[in-house]
């Protein structure tokens, strides 16, 4: 990294890590959420922008991270903080047991087959057989963590609220580090290379079947950890909570945010955390005929999403000739 | 005995429901072979249209025909203007805009006419010499409808010129172009139709199951269920799906595994069918030339 | 200095006589000018259909500001969208109480929601006022102090159904038609409390069905087919129509109990058929406007009069919009008798010292009582039946 970049970094992280004393309890509470679905957007956007493979069935992940969570917290007391490892293991393993039927499965069909997944998800969180889990449709409501006392004796009390923002910011830091690391290196550019052009990829020497399985279950696994973190965030899972319109807003905001774009995670959470609540002060039923309206005109007009347009200013600001998309 | 044969002709009525749609879906796909996400929410918002001609004094039938035309302009408008611009983007674009047209389309229906139930005449007598015990008069009349689409969609692919250039546009659009048919102006006939189709199909499923914005939310996927089943493109077997489908769902639901795994099953049959027999029962086994 | 502590005096024995203990106490949300409430309803997504009931609680406060407001204050309700989805009602709530600052919330919708924020009200202190769900949960004052129902709850509906057919049916075999959620399964099993020990073995069936299906058709059939001679019929309202006119098409004659959420005579009864919904039986609180029986009553007349002119594009049919109506007449009610004294505290405490009040849209001899352990306002019901053109009560009010 130059020493530019890193300076903007380290000023970025210390406005991030300030913003618990500058906004209030609330606000918190939606920057969380926005982190959350960032994690969550940077695992769709592997599977759909990176790979090419399109799920509209994403939120199904995100429950089963969001019930682990829950069931472990409040059936067998696991602390919270590890409920988010094992969520995230419970999610790549499902994600890449999808992901094995779904290497058959091209563009429109694996949509039509992640759509069902999504549909189908709600009926089987209620499934009686399966409630003493799950909690039927009566769901789990689970307790908030405090701050670890130890900061509190140091003179820094921390509020709940500013714990988990903290905690929620560590993970999300963690993952995409780590999702950095992995998109582009040698694992990005194969994904890339069979979203592109499968045929050739496979002449190359890359594994398909394996790349495509592998990069399922990771996209899940990110999800499923978003999940987690979001049902300690909102305290409550409940199977109306993952409804196919939370699969579909995941949709929208890769769309918007940008695909196959690390900073697009960030701008799409931020739209889809932010704009239903400007949307419901200009009409109380638009909220989705927005959203509908915003996808069309990304998908016109800004193919490349937010983050595409901000390449695309920064670079005429740098007179630098970039590369728009990677 | 008595309760098979009954969970069957229940099946076999719901079943129609599903073949309506799935008719509309295969259309679609035989003319841009393209998936629509969005035609249940388009059928729906053409019923409502009838329902506010019918509320406004017009008679069933004149509501009935206005309504299709209404489903056939509607279908080239939405083509001409919506999908055109994205007919070269990758795959995802297009699943976007399908899904953004989902989702405008059910919040402004809701937004104009509420999401109160409103009853949706219709155009069968309410009983029938035969008695309603085992299908009332309109379920049969639906399905009969649907077969008489089925015909007409039939015959006019099979002996009309126009049929033989749609089929043509969307196997080989550049040929067709080198022979003189106008490929983009097939692709707006073929959504016209599909959507007047779909028009018609909830115009017959609204006065069962009563008309709200979110009344074709779960039929949908029921649907596609059934024009996979059947072969996506094929309509006759898409129709048959649909049928298999209801009578699938209502012998499983009542025998089997109960009544609150039945979207699982749409979901196992959907993915089951796609990774086994992508092309169903009917459809023509596509083979890609690497 | 020494001036200053004779008149500190003076004014400290002012303020502390008893003229200023009727003194103005405001909790934030309210002030001279106004009273802040808020609330979460459904406007999009797959319950919108109950979202008519904040519009038209929303059109009686306006109509109660052009009207001069409750004590010279005006309402300023505040509505926010939560789609039903429980994530949702928790950030909106979150932002009605820190960041809107009001004074409680009242009506919020669904179960599921309301669970989701029900100990962060309670951890806050602000009441959830008058909640909109009939789950049997919220009359819980010992842990719960903050939180209060409004509706007869769906578990004691369920007990009156059973209590019934024991007196009339004692041997029935009783088949269930059940919406599978928090709702449908709550009823359920006050059906099954009701009839005790003698559940198991009168219960033939039970058969569910989602929101997401098309038709009940097919459980009907079932009911049908396992010899059940008495149905209890647990659905909404477009399920409800579709189950009525089944039964009758299948020339099943059972005596037919249909939940008190799926009886408006118009949006139900009609579109399933009058004649066939000859002999069903639910229990009601509220006047139903489609039944001609209330035709030239006042207080029906009145709330038509207001919907026309407050709530226009609401339709008269829908009994949600009967049901916000009677509602926000209880509030008023509570922020009357409050008077000046607008602390959260006392507005729990007003709304839980209702002693038989009425609003004239309930059925004659239903009040609404509260007590510091009775956190439920209206526990009783009236039986009716139908007799094709409109519904008959029969025996007497049932519950408190």
């Amino acid at each position: 990294m130059t020493k530019k970049n890193f300076l903007v970094s380290i000023i970025f992280l210390l406005v991030v890590c300030a913003l618990p004393f500058l906004v209030s309890d609330y606000r918190l509470f939606q920057l969380t959420l926005v982190l959350v679905y960032a994690i969550a957007l940077l695992g769709l956007n592997m599977l759909t922008g990176y790979n090419g493979q399109i799920s509209l069935g994403h939120g199904a992940f995100y429950a089963i991270g969001a019930y682990c969570a829950a069931i472990l917290m409040d059936k067998y007391g696991v602390p919270y903080w590890a409920t988010i490892p094992l969520a995230g293991i419970v999610c790549l393993v499902a994600g890449f047991l999808f992901g094995l039927p779904a290497l058959r499965l091209e563009g429109l069909y694996l949509a039509l087959a992640t759509f069902a997944l999504g549909v189908s998800l709600p009926q089987l969180l209620k499934y009686h057989h399966l409630e003493k889990w799950t909690g039927g449709v009566q769901g789990i409501v689970i307790a908030k963590p405090d701050a670890p006392a130890v900061f509190a004796q140091a003179g820094l009390p921390l509020s709940a609220d500013h714990w988990l923002y903290y905690f929620t910011l560590a993970v999300t830091i963690t993952m995409f580090v780590l999702g950095r690391n992995l998109l582009r290196g040698r694992v990005g550019r194969a994904m890339l290379a069979i979203r592109d052009n499968p045929i050739a990829a496979q002449a190359m020497g890359v594994d398909n079947a394996l790349y495509k399985s592998l990069t399922f279950g990771v996209s899940a696994m990110y999800t499923g950890v978003a999940g987690a973190l979001g049902a300690i965030a909102v305290q409550f899972v409940a199977p109306d909570s993952f409804n196919i319109f939370l699969s579909l807003a995941f949709l929208v905001g890769i769309v918007v945010g940008g695909l196959a774009s690390i900073p697009g995670a960030i701008y799409g959470a931020l739209f889809i955390q932010f704009v239903p609540n400007i949307a419901d002060s200009i009409s109380k039923a638009a909220p989705w005929a927005i959203f509908g309206v915003f996808m069309l005109v990304f998908v016109y007009v800004l193919p490349a999403g937010v983050a595409g347009a901000v390449q695309m200013a920064l670079s005429r600001v740098r007179r630098n000739p970039r590369r728009v998309v990677p | 005995m008595d309760a098979f044969l009954h969970q069957v002709f229940a099946g076999l009525a719901t079943g129609g429901i599903y073949a309506s749609l799935a008719l509309a879906l295969v259309m679609i796909y035989q003319a841009t072979h393209l998936v629509n996400f969005a035609q249940g929410e388009m059928a729906m918002f053409c019923t409502y249209i009838a329902w506010s001609l019918m509320n406004a004094g017009m008679g069933y039938w004149p509501a009935f025909l206005l309504t299709v035309a209404f489903g056939f302009a509607l279908g080239v408008a939405i083509e001409r203007l919506v999908i055109r611009p994205v007919r070269h983007a990758p795959v995802l674009s297009t699943v976007v805009v399908f899904i953004a047209l989902l989702v405008i389309l059910n919040s402004v229906t809701g937004w104009i006419y509420s999401y109160t139930i409103k009853p949706f005449p219709s155009p069968f007598p309410a009983s029938s010499f035969l008695g309603n015990r085992f299908m009332s008069p309109h379920e049969l009349g639906s399905i009969g409808i649907t077969f008489i689409v089925l015909a007409l969609l039939y015959a006019f692919f099979r002996f009309t010129p126009l049929g033989l250039a749609m089929r043509a546009a969307a196997q080989n659009p550049e040929s067709s172009r080198l022979v003189g048919i106008r490929v983009g102006w097939m692709l707006a006939l073929g959504w016209g139709l599909a959507s007047a189709i779909g028009a018609i199909a909830g115009m017959m499923i609204a006065p069962i199951v009563y008309l709200d914005p979110n009344m074709m939310g779960g039929i949908l996927l029921y649907a596609f269920a059934a024009a996979l089943l059947g072969g996506i493109d094929s309509p006759g077997g898409a129709v048959l799906g649909g049928f298999a489908m209801g009578v699938l769902e209502n012998l499983l639901g009542a025998f089997v595994i109960g009544n609150e795994l039945k979207l699982g099953v749409a979901l196992v049959l959907i993915v089951g069918v796609l990774v086994v027999r992508p092309s169903g029962f009917f459809g023509k086994v596509h083979v890609t030339r690497v | 200095m020494k001036r200053l502590v004779p008149i500190a005096a003076l004014l400290a024995a002012a303020l502390a006589s008893p003229a200023a203990v009727a003194q103005k106490k405001y909790d934030p949300g309210a002030s001279d000018t106004e009273i802040k409430i808020g609330n979460t309803n459904p406007y999009s997504g797959p319950a919108s259909a109950y979202g008519t009931i904040g519009k038209v609680i929303a059109a009686y406060f306006k109509m109660l500001n052009e009207q001069g407001g409750i004590n010279g204050r005006k309402i300023s309700f505040i509505s926010y969208d939560d789609g039903y989805s429980p994530p949702k009602t928790v950030e909106m709530a979150r932002k009605l109480v820190e960041q809107d600052q009001v004074l409680f919330l009242f009506q919020t919708l669904g179960t599921p929601p309301n669970t989701a924020i029900h100990k962060y009200m309670n951890m806050k202190k602000v009441p959830q006022l008058h909640v909109a769900t009939g789950a049997s949960k919220w009359n819980d004052p010992k842990n719960f102090p903050w939180t209060m129902g409004w509706q007869p709850n769906y578990h004691t509906e369920g007990e009156i159904y059973a209590k019934h057919i024991l007196q009339t049916k004692p041997n029935a075999k009783i088949g269930v038609l059940y919406q599978n959620d928090d709702y449908g399964k709550d009823l359920l099993k006050g059906l099954k409390d009701g009839l005790g020990a003698k559940a198991a073995g009168m219960i033939v069936k039970e058969a569910s069905y989602e929101v997401s299906d098309p038709t009940v058709d097919s459980q009907i059939i079932q009911l049908q087919g396992s010899g059940a001679d008495v149905f209890v019929n647990i659905t909404t309202p477009k399920f409800a129509a579709q189950a009525v006119r089944k039964v009758y098409d299948i020339g099943w004659k059972p005596v037919h109990y249909l939940n008190n959420v799926g009886s408006s005579v118009g949006s139900v009864l009609v579109p399933a058929g009058l004649e066939k919904a000859v002999g069903v039986i639910t229990t009601e609180y509220l006047k139903d406007f489609t039944d001609s029986r209330w035709a030239n009553d006042p207080a029906v007349k009145t709330w038509a009069a207001f919907m026309k002119k407050y709530y226009p594009e609401g339709d008269l049919a829908d009994r949600s919009n009967m049901y916000g109506y009677t509602a926000a007449k209880t509030l008023e009610q509570v922020l009357r008798q409050a008077g000046d004294n607008l602390t959260r505290t006392n507005i729990i405490k007003q709304a839980a010292s209702m002693k038989g009040y009425r609003v004239d849209t309930l059925l004659p001899g239903i009040s609404m009582t509260t007590s510091d352990d009775d956190f439920a306002p209206i526990e009783a019901v009236q039986l009716e039946r139908f007799n094709g053109k409109q519904f008959e009560l029969f025996g007497e009010v049932m519950g408190k």
